[in-house]
């Protein structure tokens, strides 16, 4: 049973015990446009919360992906390389940017469910 | 952010309604409220203009209308010349050029077009600079000539390779026209001042006309299957791929014609031993640039991967050094070569293609190399 929550910077966590999968949202994507270029972090390393941790390219700027919670990447997707254009298609399925094991569930607690973040989109 | 008061002081062009009921995704640019892309995006707006045909807003730009007091042109592109380091009165009826108003250290104050008409000058220059530039002719100009400046007008690009087979349904003249060609012609029976050129690479027209008539023309111009609107964010990786400078980023006060590799743009009348050489603003050091050379210059630049290299990315000499040799001025994704591409400024010395530098880019060193510009081929009809 997984658990779909948000952050106020457009990520969302797919929450699967202690692993937490990070992608950006589809109005994320829709405000970005074309993506033709994602920087994914590397497998093993750690990260704090709301640290810069991966960067979207679309055609006209660069925006980082933060964080959502503290701990250690433990997956990337490497589709995203081959196929940066997914991340307009499918942002909350195929185009997951990397798993996290989370070191401390409590930072869950101020992130958004769904109602919240389609409040704070709308 | 904008405050809300300056969300409402944004000004408005004649196709802002347009732009709107088109879906426009309208930001703030040069004060004005302009589509940034249209639901189609980017990538697909740029594509579709190097493949059929694109309509652009350009009315934010400044037009301006220079008349001899005296009634002779060539009197008005005598006194233009005091201003510009280009040949002006060369330019015969019905010609247009691309100039550069330069500053006493000979750096650049706007680029901007000139086109003759006959009997006065035309001019098109960047809209964050026109209240500057109408200024600047005003103090310089005004016992020559009467500025006009042409507030009422929209502008409108049509860029494509499909530009001329669509503009030539409503304006028969417009096939004749070649690169540059610039003159008044009725579009759809609209009294237009129409000109064979563009900020593309493509083929393609920019079309002025009265403010009250452009959101007509502009709809007239859509009805053909083959053009779609396109918005500024495609206006620049078009101009990027095709190695126009943007101004106020790969041109400003701090960069001369000469560093800016815009020589071709200077003609030998205005150079070192030409007939009327010198006689415009900053005129020592840039004809001591062309005659001794600059230490910098403009160059194109690709990288290896496909991580997009920006504007503000310092450049290196390689892969450790600490002093940085240079600057990216424009940077993004080039859709039509499906690669990054890149301009800025690197040391003479290190200026030729082929060279390789390294770009700084959150906090690594990417290989890029010095390229041929425009990276895109350009289909002008000469």
């Amino acid at each position: 049973m997984t658990t779909t929550l948000y952050t106020s910077d457009h990520e969302w966590l797919a929450i699967d015990g202690d692993v937490a999968t990070v992608g950006i949202t589809d109005y994320a994507q829709s405000q970005l446009g074309d993506v033709v270029f994602v920087e994914l972090p590397k497998v093993g390393r750690t990260l704090k919360k709301t640290e810069a941790a991966a960067v979207v390219e679309s055609v006209k700027a660069a925006s980082d992906v933060y964080a959502p919670v503290t701990g250690e990447v433990t997956e990337t997707n490497a589709a995203l390389a081959a196929e940066p254009a997914l991340v307009n298609s499918d942002a909350q399925g195929a185009a997951w940017f990397f798993k996290i094991k989370i070191a401390d569930k409590s930072e869950l607690g101020g992130l958004m469910d769904e109602a919240a973040y389609k409040a704070h989109t709308a | 952010m904008l405050s809300r008061d300056d969300q409402y002081s944004l000004k408005k062009t004649p196709l802002h309604g347009l732009h709107v009921s088109l879906g426009g995704k309208m930001v703030p640019f040069a004060g004005y409220d302009m589509p940034v892309q249209y639901p189609a995006g980017v990538l697909k707006e740029h594509l579709h203009t190097r493949s059929a045909a694109g309509l652009f807003d350009v009315s934010h730009m400044g037009q301006l209308a220079l008349r001899p007091k005296s009634g002779r042109i060539g009197d008005a592109a005598r006194a233009l010349e005091r201003l510009v380091p280009q040949d002006i009165v060369a330019i015969a009826p019905g010609r247009q050029r691309y100039a550069q108003f330069t500053g006493a250290d000979g750096g650049i104050l706007d680029d901007l077009m000139v086109a003759n008409f006959g009997d006065h000058l035309f001019l098109v220059v960047n809209a964050a600079c026109k209240e500057a530039d109408e200024a600047h002719l005003r103090a310089h100009l005004s016992d020559d000539c009467i500025i006009d400046s042409l507030t009422e007008r929209a502008l409108i690009a049509l860029q494509g390779p499909k530009a001329e087979a669509v503009l030539a349904k409503l304006c028969a003249e417009a096939p004749a026209m070649k690169f540059m060609d610039a003159g008044p012609h009725k579009v759809a029976g609209i009294a237009c001042f129409v000109s064979r050129s563009g900020y593309t690479g493509e083929d393609g027209f920019e079309i002025s006309v009265s403010a009250g008539d452009a959101e007509r023309l502009a709809k007239i111009l859509l009805e053909d299957p083959d053009v779609r609107p396109i918005g500024l964010g495609a206006r620049d990786s078009l101009r990027l791929e095709a190695g126009l400078c943007l101004y106020g980023h790969d041109i400003d006060t701090a960069t001369t014609p000469v560093e800016a590799s815009l020589e071709w743009s200077v003609q030998k009348s205005r150079r070192t031993g030409g007939t009327r050489a010198g006689g415009f603003p900053g005129a020592e050091k840039i004809l001591a640039h062309f005659d001794q050379g600059a230490s910098r210059r403009r160059v194109g630049l690709r990288t290896e991967g496909r991580a997009p290299v920006r504007e503000g990315a310092l450049l290196f000499a390689d892969a450790t050094s600490v002093e940085p040799v240079g600057k990216v001025t424009s940077g993004g994704f080039g859709p039509s070569l499906n690669a990054p591409v890149a301009m800025g400024y690197v040391p003479t010395s290190q200026s030729a293609l082929g060279i390789k530098l390294f770009a700084q880019v959150r906090g690594q060193r990417l290989a890029v190399q010095v390229a041929a510009m425009p990276f895109v081929k350009n289909t002008y009809k000469r």
